[in-house]
């Protein structure tokens, strides 16, 4: 956040001077914007334009948290906000690791958060290139039509102040295009997607967008469900994306401290194929979820998470490291105002390898390639390690892509497939999610269809 | 609760700006004005950690014009907001065009879901909390393999009013309140977790009506019970659903499908079947927003039309889809009670309530007893659909083999999946034990609505499995 937002320091500065002795108080104040349009069939379906603002404290006292929020930054209702926080605070029982962050030295890694162009774009031309990427869509493949195309920016100015001395804020903005297509075959139709983010709309690649939208629907049509097997698959980067995405939780200090993690005990030891090295690097500008500060306000910094396979850290909010009598690795995240800081990897990177998809394909000679997977939040638990979601994709037969299927689930279990990953690829994908996405492939899994 | 004395905004401001709403030359324009309080508190780990306090209050603005809908949200209900806001939802839907017009605003009718007894806010925090440290207490003494306790409660008072240029003037008053519980269990084989819930459309008095340290030991003995789980078996097999322990199943497999809005781009395997045969002959699905507390009924429903019980499925056969404002416009009929959105900051679209299926003619032991082989779900987590294909995955958290006729061994967590079609067709028992499932949130385009679901004992023949034993 290198540009400053006075008009909300000075809220947040005002909040955080009426503590009282003994008192911890967190102020953040935020304010926002949105434009989201989207166009079916060549015409305006809707167009929202709005903007939001709000305020959450926290006050804390002889170990005891108390939070409040509240959706506007009227001065009557910042005063009800502290004085409900201040009232929830006796509620709460003492807990002697309770308290705010306090600085740490740690320079943020300056970053550009805004984009001028994108604040001054016009109107008329968001439309016009959302009906574009329609159009190209449709252009792509014949069998296509569409669902909806859509455009969507947001900008977001927020301050941060703390009775331990943090003092930050900063603006944001950013913006995204997606198309969502349908093709059809005979009763049968599937469904397809194409996106593409960038600090401004001439980032845009809505041909690559329309084309993956169109390539998505179509490349499904006439799949069969697969037979129950042990195999070798190999996961687009989306799907790796996600995969490492659940893993996250596993190495959240808050659930090690608790007793929820599959890593917990494991520090130092082997939990990977010696070729798996993860990082988590919101200082990586080519990260979608790049960040120079964490959600208690002090700087996001490099952490290697797992080495040559071997587990080298938990990352911790200023709460979890202090159950653990360690250090903040500046890997608290917040929901806004209205959340509480939570812990979390902020943006997660696998190194990659040396191969493409298409060599590690021809590698395993038979397989299958997992391209969607859904049910993810239903289908892994990341306490016990257990892995089960819904997936499509094509085979893969005498090293090459084959047939497409559907309506089948993968299985094993997250702590197995850490160890049976047969190879990482070198097609690094900066994906509009907490963890970019790379081929992987995996070996003994289980493909459960008829 | 529907006075004037109470309005959130008054009737005269309400129909100026709904007027500068169709200055444009827009058809029809709607104020939507929301007033929400929020508790929640969680405990973990033996502590009550914060106790929180939110308040969201503001109007989304909505215009329609052609098939062109502007929206705009605004914190500030002053006159002044609340026509600016009109004039940002009238830019949008319209590029020129111009009018006048004024609006005459009649109320309506909310359908009584409920009658609140102890309201959130008359209760103390002090008595919130003891709820959670009771929870705590009850499913620690379950096992001495419970590790872990976490548990949250929270409860909101939400005040909606909605007006619209065709004369619409609706107001309710919607509370819940809500408990969840989850443990975690450790044995020699590692961790397992159990996850229960509570919620309904009532106040504090939830909690005389239902027993709280019942729940707390139904979740830490789903942990424990899970520690000697077995890896579930991979493939297609019949499986048994227990009543009650999530209708997500219907929610997934049509559901979704049956909503107006996604009908109508053709995209879902429903589209044109109305008065075909999509389920089981045994198969009757209902949608009712009136359902007294559970956690989806409504009085209205966030376009102020009032609630109402639509039967989607009679007897297998496919009878209506459900419908908001804007699909119902289109066709030239009414709509059903389903426009829904999850906040004044949020467009409104076709959303269930509390879905679920009628009873059916089977014993439910007996269901059990007549499967040979295959899977016992005792517990139902979240699912997803892909409305256009059908095809759709959904959680199981507790279940267990049936090996000739009878439940045996516990399994571990893992995905089913189905082709929606298919698996209604599939339905060949269904239970005379009907029971309502657990609270849930309803995803879709971003936003999350609460929603009910409910079915009795059911058998589908057969099932995809996503275990990994053979």
């Amino acid at each position: 956040m290198n540009v400053e937002v006075p008009e909300l320091q000075a809220i947040a500065d005002r909040i955080v001077a009426q503590a009282k002795p003994g008192e911890q108080i967190e102020a953040y104040v935020g304010r926002g914007g949105e434009t989201s349009i989207r166009v079916y069939e060549g015409e305006l379906e809707h167009f929202v334009s709005a903007q939001s603002d709000g305020v959450g404290i926290r006050v804390i006292r002889d170990g005891r948290t108390g939070t409040a929020y509240a959706g506007t930054l009227d001065a009557d209702a910042i005063a009800e906000v502290l004085a409900e926080a201040r009232d929830n605070v006796q509620f709460g029982t003492p807990d002697d690791f309770a308290g705010l962050a306090t600085p740490d030295g740690v320079e943020p890694v300056p970053q550009k958060f805004w984009d001028d162009e994108l604040a001054n774009y016009a109107t008329e031309k968001k439309v016009d290139l959302t009906k574009d990427l329609e159009r190209r869509a449709l252009a792509a493949d014949s069998r296509v039509r569409s669902e909806s195309s859509n455009y969507d920016d947001g900008w977001g100015e927020t301050a941060f102040a703390t009775t331990t001395g943090i003092r930050t804020s900063g603006r944001a903005n950013s913006c995204y295009v997606s198309v969502v297509t349908l093709a059809d075959d005979g009763d049968e139709t599937q469904t397809g997607f194409g996106f593409s983010v960038g600090d401004s709309p001439k980032d845009f690649d809505l041909d690559k967008a329309a084309k993956d939208a169109a390539e998505r629907a179509t490349r499904l049509l006439g799949a069969t469900k697969p037979t129950t097997k042990r195999t070798t698959i190999v996961l687009d980067p989306y799907v790796t994306s996600q995969f490492i995405s659940v893993l996250s939780s596993a190495f959240n200090g808050e659930n090690v401290s608790k007793g929820r993690s599959i890593f917990a005990e494991r520090l130092g030891e082997q939990v990977a194929v010696p070729f798996f090295t993860l990082v988590d690097d919101p200082t990586n500008k080519l990260a979608y979820t790049a960040t120079d500060i964490d959600g208690e306000g002090l700087a996001a910094r490099r952490n290697v998470l797992i080495k040559d396979g071997v587990l080298q850290m938990f990352v911790h909010s200023s709460y979890s490291a202090r159950r653990m009598k360690t250090s903040s690795t500046g890997n608290a995240t917040r929901g806004g105002f209205a959340g509480s800081p939570g812990v979390g990897c902020l943006a997660m990177q696998v190194t990659p390898g040396a191969k493409s998809q298409a060599e590690l394909i021809a590698e395993i000679g038979d397989g299958v390639l997992i391209q969607e997977v859904s049910g993810l939040h239903s289908g892994v638990n990341p306490i016990s390690g257990d892995f089960s979601t819904g997936a499509s994709g094509m085979t893969i037969v005498n090293g090459a892509v084959g047939a497409p299927i559907r309506e089948f689930t993968i299985g094993s279990t997250l702590q197995r497939m850490l160890q049976d990953i047969a190879a990482v690829g070198n097609d690094v994908d900066w994906l509009p999610m907490r963890a970019a996405g790379l081929s992987l492939v995996i070996n003994d899994v289980t493909i459960s269809g008829s | 609760m529907s006075n004037v004395q109470s309005m959130l905004v008054e009737p005269d401001v309400l129909s100026r700006v709904l007027a500068r709403g169709r200055s444009t030359g827009a058809e029809f324009s709607e104020v939507f004005v929301e007033d929400k309080r929020s508790t929640s508190a969680g405990l973990d780990d033996g502590k009550i950690e914060q106790v929180s306090s939110g308040r969201d209050r503001g109007a989304g603005i909505r215009v329609v014009k052609g098939d062109t809908t502007g929206f705009a949200h605004t914190s500030d209900l002053s006159e002044k907001g609340l026509l600016a806001a009109a004039e940002a939802a009238a830019a949008a839907a319209s590029r020129g065009g111009g009018g006048v017009n004024s609006v005459t605003l009649g109320a309506v009718t909310r359908h009584p879901v409920n009658t609140v007894e102890k309201w959130p806010d008359e209760v103390t925090k002090r008595e919130k909390v003891a709820i959670l440290q009771r929870v705590d207490v009850a499913a620690r003494a379950v096992h001495k393999a419970i590790v872990q306790v976490s548990a949250g409660y929270g409860d909101s008072r939400k005040r909606i009013l909605i007006a619209n240029s065709d004369g619409v003037l609706a107001t309710d008053e919607q509370v819940r309140t809500l408990l969840r519980v989850s443990a975690v269990a450790s044995g020699d084989g590692g961790m397992q977790t159990g996850f229960q819930s509570l919620g309904h459309t009532i106040g504090f008095e939830v909690f005389d009506q239902n027993d709280v340290e019942e729940l707390a030991r139904a979740a830490a003995q789903q942990a424990v019970t899970k520690l000697s789980a077995r890896p579930a078996p991979s493939g297609s097999l019949p499986v048994v659903i227990k009543h009650g322990s999530g209708g997500v199943l219907f929610h997934e497999a049509c559901g979704h499908g049956l909503e107006a809005d996604i009908i109508s781009k053709g995209a879902s395997v429903y589209k044109d079947k109305r008065g075909e045969l999509v389920a089981s002959p045994l198969v009757t699905l209902i949608d009712d927003g009136t359902m007294t507390a559970e956690w989806g009924a409504i009085g209205v429903d966030d376009e102020g039309h009032p609630s109402q019980r639509n039967v989607l499925i009679q007897d297998g056969v496919l009878t209506d889809y459900m419908w908001d404002y804007l699909r119902a416009r289109k066709e030239g009929r009414r709509q059903s009670g389903n426009g829904r959105r999850q906040s004044y900051q949020h467009l409104p679209m076709v959303r269930m309530t509390n879905t679920f299926v009628l009873n059916g003619p089977h014993d439910p032991d007996a269901i059990v007893r007549d499967t040979k082989n295959g899977v016992y779900v005792a517990k139902l987590g979240g699912g997803q659909v892909d409305t256009a294909s059908g095809d759709f995955v959904f959680g199981m958290t507790e279940a267990y083999l049936i090996e000739n006729g009878e439940i045996t061994e516990p399994l571990r967590d893992g995905n089913l999946i189905g082709n929606g079609p298919q698996v209604l067709r599939d339905i060949d028992l269904l239970g005379n034990d009907f029971a309502m499932g657990n609270p849930g949130t309803c995803g879709k385009d971003g936003q999350g609505v609460p929603v009910g679901d409910g079915q009795p004992t059911l058998r589908v023949k057969s099932l995809t499995i996503g275990g990994t034993a053979a």
